[in-house]
């Protein structure tokens, strides 16, 4: 198990290497000189000497080779620095930290929902084979994998914010703050960020369950008269559940994908708009860092959740 | 090659299960009357798209500033959007759009995928190695994020949508590639293939790439839908086809600000986008089942 640990550990850091060189280039290919448009926002009226632009090049440090480039961004990220953001003016370090707790607030609840509601709907329709109730639950499950998230969003905000007046139709409080506000306000957002994850969960638990279900070990509980109850909770969901393990990964990565969106439409000021805004305004300070500490994540949470598989299921192991 | 001799001489019957393999993949594959909901809307949807100017009432660019916002009536369907322009002929030519982004950008990723993907499988070493990490890499972004900085960093457009949605879809392909490749090049087939002296090449195109065909073209199949859907997040953001072309993203995007008053103008695109893709959903599932069951819950 350690020489398991240590291999996907070592695995996952030369990922995030290669993460760091695909974000660091593929940014610098960005149109546009960056210094421009923020001196374009800066100065109202008249030119900008060639000088102003130098110092500020050489401030900004944008003069060096770039390879050297990639090596001072690599040293000030060691060093907890994530450089300065050209369009906000802020450290993006403080733009992340403001802004993290929204998306992590709206993702956890999100995450927690789909799997809690997709995994009792997998295992309905897996049960109830073949009856309406596994027809609906599959029908629900293409539906929440093919919908447009933004559109969901919108007709929610159509029904139960215009039409029924029932849910604020935009912005985000933090539960400190309001509590009872603040719930009311991510009930929507939540809905849409969880249906592709909750579409999935249930799809993977149907089948899981199904397969569970055709071993020996379900027909010896069943042959020993215990209660279906006994045998779907205790003996067939148990082993069921390993696999949904990988679900948690899959769903952090819809959940920051989602976000984008998700957060535009809603208009929650995270993580997710924070990355569309400075796509626009050409920042790639705050794209370069928010890119890298978002994949950063979904890279530790996978590495976290191949290890609990591998313990949990040694087949995997050793496989 | 003679099979009809060779059944006569063998004394049993060698044509059968050739015929009866294709029989059947089209007997499951249309056995559930779902899967001919999928075909019809995509057989629809290609029909409009060719022949959108044929089947568009209004020209989908140009409006009449007079009519600007009507309400769905009998001469204009859907509406009009605010610069008068009627929404059924916009749906129309963003079908066209959606088609054309979702099979191009399918195109590219799945053939650099497929390639890439074998190439790691059979040569499993530095190369197999480098390559795969690469590939990790990429799919340690959300892939939406993804697309959407390489399309600003491309500079938008659909031909640059097009680039990038298909760089951040070929890891999918390559890595379902590379694991068919590390399990089929155990085959005693290609031992024998490579005993008689086969290259590499030859190995992989006359072996490694036909034996992974079905599972591919599933893969294809339903990316496609999820690719339409892709597209349509990154024009609802404001990336993408530039104005006044129709894209059913950004129509969704701008009817949101008329909401209250032409819900219709937001709710016609996306229900078009949702239809398209749970129709390629549907299909691909449909040729697993028909192709290869034994694909069920691997893709």
């Amino acid at each position: 198990m350690t020489a398991y640990i240590i291999r996907r550990l070592l695995l996952a850091i030369v990922i995030i290497i290669i993460v760091t060189l695909i974000i660091f280039f593929v940014i610098r290919l960005l149109p546009g000189d960056p210094l421009i448009i923020y001196l374009g926002q800066q100065a109202t009226q008249g030119s900008i000497s060639m000088e102003e632009l130098e110092t500020l090049r050489i401030e900004y440090g944008l003069d060096k080779p770039i390879m050297i480039q990639y090596f001072n961004w690599m040293s000030d990220l060691f060093h907890g620095d994530l450089g300065q953001s050209i369009y906000y003016h802020e450290n993006v370090g403080v733009l992340l930290w403001d802004r993290f707790p929204i998306t992590l607030h709206l993702g956890i609840v999100s995450l927690i929902f789909s799997n809690i509601v997709g995994i009792t709907l997998g295992v309905l329709a897996a049960i109830r084979r073949g009856t309406w109730v596994d027809i609906v639950v599959t029908i629900l499950a293409y539906i929440g994998v093919t919908i447009p998230v933004f559109w969901l969003g919108i007709l929610l905000i159509y029904t139960f914010g215009l039409r029924l007046g029932l849910l604020p139709i935009a912005g985000y409080t933090s539960p400190l703050e309001d509590f009872w506000l603040s719930t009311r306000q991510i009930v929507m957002p939540v809905l849409c960020l969880s249906i592709g994850g909750l579409a999935t969960a249930a799809r993977m638990m149907r089948s899981s369950m199904l397969e569970t279900v055709s071993q020996d070990y379900i027909r010896t509980a069943w042959a020993k008269g215990l209660r279906e109850r006994a045998v779907i909770f205790k003996h067939a969901m148990k082993n069921s559940l390993i696999p949904m393990i990988t679900l948690i990964g899959i769903g952090v990565g819809l959940i920051f994908g989602g976000s984008v969106l998700i957060e535009t439409v809603f208009a929650i000021p995270g993580v997710g708009r924070l990355m569309v805004t400075s796509l626009f305004a050409q920042d790639y300070v705050v794209i370069q860092s928010g890119t890298l500490v978002i994949s950063m994540i979904i890279i530790l949470v996978n590495l976290v959740v191949d290890i609990s598989y591998g313990w949990l299921d040694p087949r995997i192991r050793y496989g | 090659m003679n099979l009809e001799n060779a059944t006569a001489i063998e004394g049993f019957e060698e044509t059968a299960p050739r015929v009866s393999e294709w029989r059947r993949f089209w007997r499951v594959f249309l056995q559930r009357r779902i899967v001919i909901f999928g075909l019809v809307v995509l057989t629809l949807l290609v029909i409009t798209a060719i022949f959108a100017e044929g089947l568009a009432p209004y020209n989908p660019y140009k409006g009449k500033m007079i009519d600007s916002l009507q309400q769905p009536s009998s001469t204009y369907l859907l509406g009009t959007d605010i610069q008068g322009r009627d929404t059924l002929s916009r749906l129309i030519f963003g079908a066209r759009t959606a088609l054309l982004v979702g099979f191009v950008t399918t195109i590219i990723a799945a053939v650099f995928g497929t390639i890439l993907g074998m190439i790691a499988g059979f040569f499993s070493g530095i190369l197999g190695m480098i390559i795969m990490r690469i590939m990790d890499a990429l799919m340690g972004f959300p892939m939406l994020l993804l697309a959407l900085i390489l399309s600003a960093v491309l500079g938008g457009g659909i031909q640059n949508v097009i680039i990038a949605l298909g760089v951040a879809m070929v890891p999918g392909y390559a890595r379902v590639m590379n694991g068919l490749t590390l399990s089929l090049k155990e085959n005693d087939y290609v031992l024998a293939e490579r005993s008689m002296g086969a290259n590499n090449w030859r190995t992989m195109l006359r072996h490694i790439f036909p034996n992974s065909l079905a599972p591919i073209l599933v893969l294809i199949t339903t990316q496609l839908g999820m690719v339409i859907l892709a597209e349509a997040s990154l024009s609802f953001l404001g990336i993408g086809i530039k104005p006044p072309g129709a894209a059913w993203g950004a129509m969704v995007n701008a009817g949101y600000k008329y909401l209250s008053t032409n819900p219709v103008l937001s709710f016609a695109p996306g229900l078009a986008i949702m239809l398209v893709v749970f129709a390629f959903q549907l299909v691909g599932d449909g040729l697993r089942d028909a192709l290869d069951p034994r694909l069920r819950g691997l893709l």
